[in-house]
C-alpha cells in the first residue's frame, strides 16, 4: 500500500466515523416531541386497560410459566 | 467519478446531513419572526417592541391542555399592559387544531403552525415549552413543559419584570 492508498483510506475512515455519528445523536434520529401526535392516541398505549393488562399478565404467566418482560417503551404524547 | 471518489463523497454528504440538525434556540438568542406564512388561523402583528409569550401546543398534549387557563389568566393579567401572548400549534390535523380552540375560546393569538417550519425553527425540547421573549426579540425565558402553579407563577413573575422594564 502506497502512501498515497494510506492517506486517503485514513481520510475516509474519518469521514466515515463523522457521518456515521450522526446516527448516535438523539437529536438525529429520534421521534421529535412536536412529531408525538400519532404516539399519543390512547390506542397507541399498550397499558391502556390496566385490568385487561393484568387479566393477560395473568394468562402469560399461567401458560408460560413466566413473568414481566413485556414492557414497551415510546408511546404516550412525551409531554412535559 | 470513480469508485475511489464516490466513497468520501458519500462520507462527506452523510456528514453534511447528520451536522444539520439544527440546535434548539437558547436564552439570549433571537426569536425567529412571528410574522410567518407558515402560521395560520390570524394574523401576528408586529411584536417588536412588546413582550410576548410564545407557547407551543398540540391538541394531543394533555399539560397543554391545563395551559391554556393559566394563559388566558395571564392575559387578563398583563394583555392590558403590553403582553402579547401567541400560542402556536404544532397539530397536523387542522381539524383538531379548530376543535381545541373552538372549545377553549381563548382570547388571545392561537395560529397554527401549518408545515412544523416554526417549531422545526425553534427545536423545541418537549411539549408544551413556552418561550417569554423580550421588546428587542431576545428569548429571556425558557418554560419547557407545563408543571401547573408553578410554571404559571413564575410566568407571572417574569412578565412583571419583564414588562416593568
Amino acid at each position: 500500500m502506497n502512501r498515497r492508498d494510506r492517506a486517503f483510506l485514513v481520510f475516509a475512515a474519518i469521514a466515515l466515523a463523522i457521518a456515521l455519528s450522526g446516527c448516535s445523536t438523539t437529536k438525529a434520529v429520534r421521534v421529535k416531541p412536536w412529531e408525538r401526535a400519532n404516539l399519543a392516541d390512547p390506542t397507541m398505549d399498550p397499558g391502556r386497560d390496566p385490568l385487561a393488562t393484568a387479566m393477560m399478565e395473568h394468562i402469560y404467566f399461567s401458560r408460560e410459566a413466566a413473568q414481566g418482560g413485556r414492557s414497551i417503551g415510546g408511546a404516550g404524547c412525551g409531554c412535559n | 467519478m470513480n469508485n475511489r471518489g464516490l466513497f468520501p463523497l458519500l462520507a462527506f454528504i452523510l456528514t453534511m446531513i447528520s451536522t444539520s440538525v439544527r440546535a434548539e434556540i437558547r436564552v439570549g438568542e433571537i426569536f425567529p419572526p412571528l410574522a410567518s406564512p407558515g402560521l395560520v388561523g390570524a394574523n401576528v402583528p408586529a411584536t417588536l417592541g412588546k413582550v410576548v409569550l410564545v407557547d407551543f401546543w398540540a391538541s394531543w398534549c394533555a399539560p397543554c391542555k391545563a395551559s391554556f387557563p393559566a394563559y388566558m389568566r395571564l392575559h387578563s393579567a398583563f394583555a392590558s399592559k403590553g403582553l402579547v401572548i401567541v400560542a402556536v400549534s404544532v397539530d397536523q390535523d387542522a381539524a383538531a387544531f379548530a376543535s381545541f380552540v373552538r372549545k377553549f375560546n381563548p382570547p388571545f393569538l392561537v395560529v397554527l403552525d401549518r408545515n412544523q417550519r416554526l417549531v422545526r425553527e425553534v427545536q423545541v425540547p418537549t411539549m408544551p415549552t413556552s418561550y417569554l421573549i423580550d421588546r428587542e426579540g431576545r428569548v429571556m425565558h425558557i418554560h419547557p413543559g407545563f408543571r401547573g402553579v408553578e410554571t404559571e407563577e413564575a410566568l407571572r413573575r417574569e412578565i412583571e419584570k419583564m414588562l416593568s422594564n
